[in-house]
């Protein structure tokens, strides 16, 4: 039954820019374990929907209750608190290009796990480098790794805090086929040995056909469609259709 | 406001300054403190900016005390030069100057780097890892600058006097004891304290302008370098201000 213990609940979730409607009454639950993959094109609000989970941006009505708590209600404190059980894997990566790759996965440890010694510390960056096969890149820089690498640091920068929850914005996006398929494999393993739920927002079908447990379709802010990969993929809604074609 | 279309946009920053400003004062008084990003700034902040100060504080006093020279002698009181520039490099000429050049140097250099660390989502990195990225970057930054500012004008007026000293022994013999005490026999109370005081003013302006801009940076890389400029020109409008309000408030308590 631990597949069916909601972790985040989203309901009628509403954001617009200006007179732009971007989410109209977007809902989806995520349950504990699950891989969801939220398809949609470019420019569907996506990305400020997983935004608006994280607390990043604010949304305009509707309900997001992540881990039991409504993030309409936490106040800062108690928002930086929640935020470390979920992770956050950005399209762009977002390292901190003035540190090197231990200063980027310390940084979240410094404060939010300061009852390990800094032996320890070190220990977890090379385990958490270690499970993104990177270990050789301790003492770079970002500006000196590729894509692919950048990628995975960033991936290890979020699984240092051990979240219960993972979301991922576009995490193939800019990347040739064999590093994204590298990636794609990489959550996987990941999710299969940590247990992570996670959403991942992406266009990219292929991840959805491997790393999906269930496909949302963001079509128009809602909620279009949402099962298997399968079944998504042989829906009749014209709009879909275009998508899989 | 249609007569005017640019009053606006201009009221709006200064309400959005004011704002940020007060969240500033509100940051800087919570926990936990980011002692380690603090010190790391007064370094970047105050040591990076010193040889360009101290360069720029030589030739300032070496020139002030040669183009001056000539009219004193015209008038017959070159004796008086010492202590002519020193008034004038204490009170006014090293802290603007001074903050000029730290507005050009780390106004620009803030708004760039916050600016950058905005458009690649690394200050909402900060933010999704649980870390308050104003206490973080706005406060630690601001708080450098304000301190280091006073810091740098003083040196910047010592530097600035020995230039003058060797502006002086060019055309004649003049021992450093002797000058020293001309420019200091001729100082009163109030003209040192109000200048180191508005030194701390002008810090916090650059600083907070800087972050400002940075902060809120927006459309890409472009923003980026508009960011830079535009914390340049602000901070350095606000130095005016302040300098002018400063002269006034000191007139009025001494």
């Amino acid at each position: 039954m631990e597949h069916l213990q909601p972790v985040i609940i989203i309901q009628d979730l509403c954001k617009a820019f200006g007179s732009n409607v971007v989410l109209n009454g977007f809902s989806l639950t995520l349950y504990r374990g699950e891989n969801v993959v939220v398809l949609g094109k470019s420019g569907s609000g996506k990305s400020v929907l997983i935004k608006c989970i994280i607390g990043l941006l604010p949304f305009d009505s509707g309900r997001i209750e992540v881990l039991g708590q409504d993030i309409g209600n936490l106040s800062h404190p108690e928002m930086d608190q929640l935020r470390t059980r979920v992770g956050f894997l950005f399209q762009s990566n977002a390292l901190y290009d003035s540190m090197t790759v231990r200063e980027n996965l310390e940084f979240p440890m410094r404060r939010h796990r300061q009852s390990l010694s800094a032996g320890q510390q070190d220990e977890l960056v090379m385990e958490v480098l270690e499970s993104v096969r990177l270990p050789h890149t301790v003492d770079m820089m970002p500006s000196e790794l590729s894509g692919g690498m950048r990628k995975r640091i960033a991936l290890a920068r979020t699984l240092i805090l051990e979240p219960e929850i993972i979301l991922y914005d576009e995490p193939t996006t800019g990347l040739d086929p064999i590093t994204s398929m590298e990636i794609i494999e990489l959550i996987q393993e990941i999710q299969h040995k940590r247990k992570a739920s996670s959403i991942m927002i992406s266009h990219d079908l292929k991840m959805a056909r491997i790393a999906a447990d269930r496909v949302v379709m963001l079509i128009d802010g809602q909620c279009r469609l949402s099962g298997t990969y399968d079944e998504t993929a042989s829906s009749t809604d014209p709009q879909i259709q275009a998508f899989f074609a | 406001m249609a007569i005017f279309p640019g009053l606006q946009e201009v009221l709006q920053e200064i309400g959005s300054l004011a704002s940020f400003g007060g969240r500033y004062f509100r940051e800087m008084f919570r926990r936990p403190f980011e002692w380690h990003e603090f010190i790391r700034q007064c370094y970047e902040i105050g040591y990076r900016s010193f040889s360009l100060v101290a360069l720029t504080a030589f030739i300032m006093g070496l020139v002030i005390t040669m183009q001056l020279r000539p009219s004193m002698v015209y008038y017959g009181v070159e004796s008086q030069i010492p202590a002519m520039v020193g008034v004038a490099i204490i009170r006014e000429i090293a802290p603007v100057i001074t903050a000029l050049i730290f507005a050009g140097k780390i106004g620009s250099s803030i708004g760039a780097e916050l600016g950058s660390m905005r458009v690649t989502e690394q200050i909402d990195a900060m933010e999704v890892s649980g870390t308050n990225p104003f206490r973080y970057l706005v406060v630690t930054r601001t708080l450098a600058a304000t301190l280091m500012m006073p810091l740098l004008a003083v040196m910047s007026t010592g530097i600035s006097l020995y230039g003058s000293f060797l502006g002086v022994n060019l055309y004649e013999v003049l021992s450093w004891k002797l000058f020293i005490h001309q420019v200091f026999d001729s100082l009163e109370y109030m003209d040192v304290v109000p200048a180191f005081i508005k030194c701390f003013f002008f810090g916090m302006a650059v600083g907070m302008v800087g972050c400002f801009k940075g902060y809120y940076s927006s459309k890409g890389t472009e923003g980026v370098g508009r960011s830079a400029n535009s914390a340049v020109v602000m901070s350095s409008i606000l130095i005016f201000i302040i300098d002018l309000v400063a002269v006034q408030v000191a007139e009025i308590i001494w």
